[in-house]
């Protein structure tokens, strides 16, 4: 990997180097297929960058991360510039200070590629309207991650308040393999869900947010309850035909019940931030099942 | 071209048995609630089934197969309670079949190794021993799948996957119609996977299929040319039909011609038995170029599913001629000793196995042109051979030359012509050349090459052609497989060349690591053309 240290620069300043930086490896521009803007600070940009990276294998892209330091400062921009010769794509990171802080999008701006998606990404705090945020307002497509939050579950509680077409939460992600396998599970007619109980470890946002996008797709009051974790650890459904239950107590492999067959165990391995990342990049228009969970969730 | 391959009759049959599995997948999302096509999320996932694979021992099985399964399990694309059965002649318990599955894994899978979705993996693995000849086994196998069906609840859903020696399919296939296997109770389904070769030729491709039509109808038949589970294969069909900026000029009125090679850097190696007899042409141009040639010239598909698809693309078949003579649009060669990459290398008569009076070819290629309005006159040349220069499979669009140059003869001398090419192996992707001002110099022109790496990037974590493939056989999804008729118009194009080569003696040697024989550059030169330097 090339890196290099702007300090004290611009955003024109940092075009150019790149487009240096490029040319001195002999690597055109290969087809980056998107930015992605993550908005971080110094404690969690290093995750950050690693999950992009690794995401960037899959959906090559600029990955632009924006740290905001003391805002005391004089106004102040440095820049280290990142170009992978195993890996595709490149990141940037830009450390603002001062007044700058609040002006993030200026430089932000002018270094995304142009005519293709924008993702913003928040593995951190994240606006209360992610789509009215400075940067935000860049993108098509904007991540927050519920469990970052101080309280998780009430982060997730109040995502639909901000909520535009186009936001998703990280914690609705971690649970595509749930829904996936309960899906599957309903493939087979069962009969109507009377009701249902999410398990998950205190605090987890992902299980309010299940039992919400079950409740709405089945009709069906769905309860939460704690369980000693990791993570989701039960979804019992009582159905007319007799309980549908997945159950899995050491977060990798389930059990997957259902009336008249033989349980079944299924891998269900909860996934690092890189994997969930791709999965969002995969698909860019506006997630609405989503929009439908939290607004439930939300009621 | 005389007849048509297929009775109308069969044709209706398996018209009817599509819309029937259309209809009940249809029904079956409406039924749960849970499912919803506006959530993109959920991944495609085939309902609970058992495949039951044939030649567990063999290459294809430990290099592909048993791979390409637990990369499914891994992305969460295996349904729950799956099962796979293994036979072979061999005194194992299911233990000793997990091993070898277990180990063919560890070597080949793409996906990391994650002892959970092993455990799903390893649950549903059992292990049946017996010959094909032995009625005892196969009754064997249907009791087990019986058990299957009740201890993993998979609903008397079986796929079969034979990958043998194809002259085992007549044997195994009515095995499987005797023991009942292959008939499907009300509700469930059954299906044959088989692999390439489908046939030497038109009469042997009939027979195979007669025999399998016996017993599984068309619809249940999913014949694999591994080819189209490639996802830059599949892109030709987007690159074509999703944009607005090549197909107003993929035809003769800017199209020259075309190049479809494959090329090996390998030799024969320990294949001996069964390539000499069959040859490049056969192996090679029969199912994947042809099928290469029809996705890149066909017309625009209704919709990608499998009739829409599959019928674009026997038109093209349909319409494929061959060079008046023979001896001038065809070449074929056999590899002498020579250098290999910096190796020295034996000649194709002097591998293991192979008679030194062997008329075997081991490159062939072949001008073709399309009857049709969009192609009239625009040849497209195939080739493939072994020990050639290079590993590299592309399809390259020859543009014409611009009609009026107002540049000076000097600055264009070594401009080429431009140039569409959809390489599919190795480092998949795209590449447009054209004509670029050399900076400084006055006006001088030359070519450039734009580059969209498609493999490179996303290669790591795209699919292998055979996990896709797999899934679609496990959802019932037959676009990607080549039907009957399709076999059979490629052998309609094959044969009479096989057979006018067979009356001509051996092959015209080239040296190991070159291009192929001298004819087939001849070929090239009298059309004023030249093949393009790989
Ligand atoms: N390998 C490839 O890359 C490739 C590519 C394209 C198509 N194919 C096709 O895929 C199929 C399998 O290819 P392969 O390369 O895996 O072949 P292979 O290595 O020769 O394996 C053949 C398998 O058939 C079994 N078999 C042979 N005779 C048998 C008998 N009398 N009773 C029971 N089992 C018998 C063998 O078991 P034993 O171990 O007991 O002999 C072995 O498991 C063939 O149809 C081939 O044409 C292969």
């Amino acid at each position: 990997m090339t890196s290099f240290m702007l300090a004290g620069t611009n955003a024109s300043k940092i075009s150019s180097q790149l487009t240096m930086l490029r040319h001195q490896m002999g690597a055109p521009a290969v087809g980056m297929v998107l930015t992605l803007v993550a908005i971080c600070d110094e404690s969690n940009q290093y995750d950050a960058v690693r999950a992009a990276t690794d995401a960037a294998r899959e959906h090559p892209s600029r990955i632009v991360v924006v740290i905001a330091r003391s805002r005391e400062e004089p106004i102040r921009l440095d820049a280290e510039l990142r170009i992978g010769e195993s890996a595709p794509g490149e990141t940037i990171l830009l450390r603002l200070y001062g007044d700058l802080t609040r002006h993030a999008e200026s430089v932000v701006s002018p270094l995304l590629l142009p005519d293709t998606p924008v993702v913003a990404w928040w593995p951190g705090e994240c606006p209360q309207v992610p789509a009215k945020d400075p940067i935000g307002l860049l993108a098509q497509r904007r991540i927050t991650d519920a469990r970052a939050s101080a309280d998780s579950v009430k982060a997730i509680m109040s995502r639909s308040r901000g909520y535009v077409p186009g936001d998703t939460d990280l914690a609705w992600t971690r649970i595509t393999p749930w829904r996936s396998l309960l899906a599957t599970a309903f493939d087979q007619p069962v009969g109507t869900v009377e009701s249902g109980v999410v398990e998950g470890s205190p605090g987890h946002a992902s299980a309010p947010l299940l039992a919400a996008w079950l409740s709405e797709r089945l009709d069906a009051p769905i309860e939460i309850a704690e369980s000693e974790g990791p993570g989701l650890t039960s979804v019992r459904l009582a159905t007319s035909a007799g309980d549908v239950s997945v159950t899995r107590s050491d977060s990798r492999l389930a059990t997957l019940v259902r009336p008249g067959q033989p349980d079944r165990r299924v891998a269900l391995a909860r996934r690092p931030t890189s994997e969930l990342l791709a999965e969002e990049l995969r698909r860019l228009d506006p997630d609405d099942l989503y929009g439908a969970a939290i607004r439930h969730l939300a009621d | 071209m005389d007849t048509e391959p297929v009775a109308p009759a069969d044709e209706a049959r398996t018209v009817a048995a599509a819309a029937a599995a259309a209809a009940t997948t249809e029904a079956v999302a409406r039924a749960n609630p849970l499912r919803d096509p506006r959530d993109k999320r959920l991944p495609r996932v085939a309902g609970p089934c058992v495949l039951v694979l044939f030649g567990v021992t063999g290459d294809l099985a430990k290099r592909k197969l048993l791979p390409a399964i637990y990369d499914l399990g891994n992305r969460g694309l295996l349904p729950p309670g799956f099962s796979l059965v293994g036979f072979a002649r061999r005194d194992w318990q299911d233990q000793d079949f997990a091993q070898l599955t277990h180990d063919a894994i560890k070597e080949h899978a793409r996906t990391p190794f994650r002892e959970e979705v092993w455990k799903q993996l390893r649950e549903g693995i059992h292990f049946v021993p017996g010959e094909f000849a032995d009625d005892g086994a196969f009754d064997a196998l249907a009791m087990a799948l019986k058990e299957i069906d009740e201890t993993r609840g998979t609903g008397g859903n079986y796929a079969f996957y034979l990958s043998v020696p194809p002259k085992f399919f007549p044997k195994v296939v009515e095995q499987l119609r005797r023991t009942g296997l292959a008939d499907a109770p009300e509700g469930s389904w059954r299906r044959v996977v088989i692999e390439k070769p489908f046939g030497h030729d038109l009469k042997s491709a009939q027979d195979l299929n007669a025999i399998t039509s016996a017993v599984f109808p068309e619809s249940s038949v999913f014949r694999i040319d591994h080819y189209l589970g490639k996802e830059t294969v599949q892109n030709i069909l987007a690159l074509r039909f999703a944009n607005n900026l090549f197909e107003p000029i993929w035809n003769r009125g800017y199209v020259d011609h075309a190049q479809i090679t494959m090329a090996e850097d390998i030799g024969i190696g320990g294949r001996a038995g069964y390539y000499d007899g069959i040859g490049a042409a056969r192996d090679v141009i029969q199912n994947h170029l042809l099928q290469l040639l029809a996705l890149v010239a066909m017309e625009d598909p209704t919709s990608f599913d499998a009739n829409a698809l599959r019928r674009e693309k026997e038109k093209v078949l349909k319409a494929l001629r061959l060079p008046q003579d023979l001896a001038l649009g065809t070449a074929r060669g056999a590899y002498t000793a020579g250098w290999q990459g910096g190796e020295p290398v034996v000649g194709y008569l002097e591998e293991d196995g192979i008679p030194a009076d062997s008329i075997t070819e081991t490159y062939a290629a072949v001008k073709l042109e399309i009857a049709n309005r969009r192609w009239a006159g625009v040849p497209f040349y195939l080739r493939t051979g072994k020990r050639l220069g290079r590993r590299v499979t592309e399809v390259a669009v020859v543009f014409q030359r611009a009609p009026h140059l107002p540049f000076s003869k000097d600055d264009i001398e070594i401009l080429g012509q431009n140039a569409l090419v959809i390489r599919v192996q190795p480092d998949e992707g795209i590449t447009v050349r054209f004509g670029s001002k050399v900076p400084g110099t006055a006006m001088e022109v030359r070519d450039v090459s734009m580059d969209f790496a498609y493999g490179e990037s996303f290669l790591e974590s795209s699919p292998e052609a055979y996990e896709r493939l797999l899934l679609d056989v496990l959802i019932g999804d037959p676009p990607l497989f080549p039907h009957q008729r399709e076999v059979e118009l490629s052998w309609r194009i094959l044969d009479p060349i096989e057979r006018f080569w067979a009356s001509q003696g051996q092959p015209e040697g080239y040296a190991a690591g070159t291009w192929g024989p001298a004819s087939a550059d001849n070929m090239m030169a009298r059309d004023g053309r030249v093949w393009r330097r790989l």
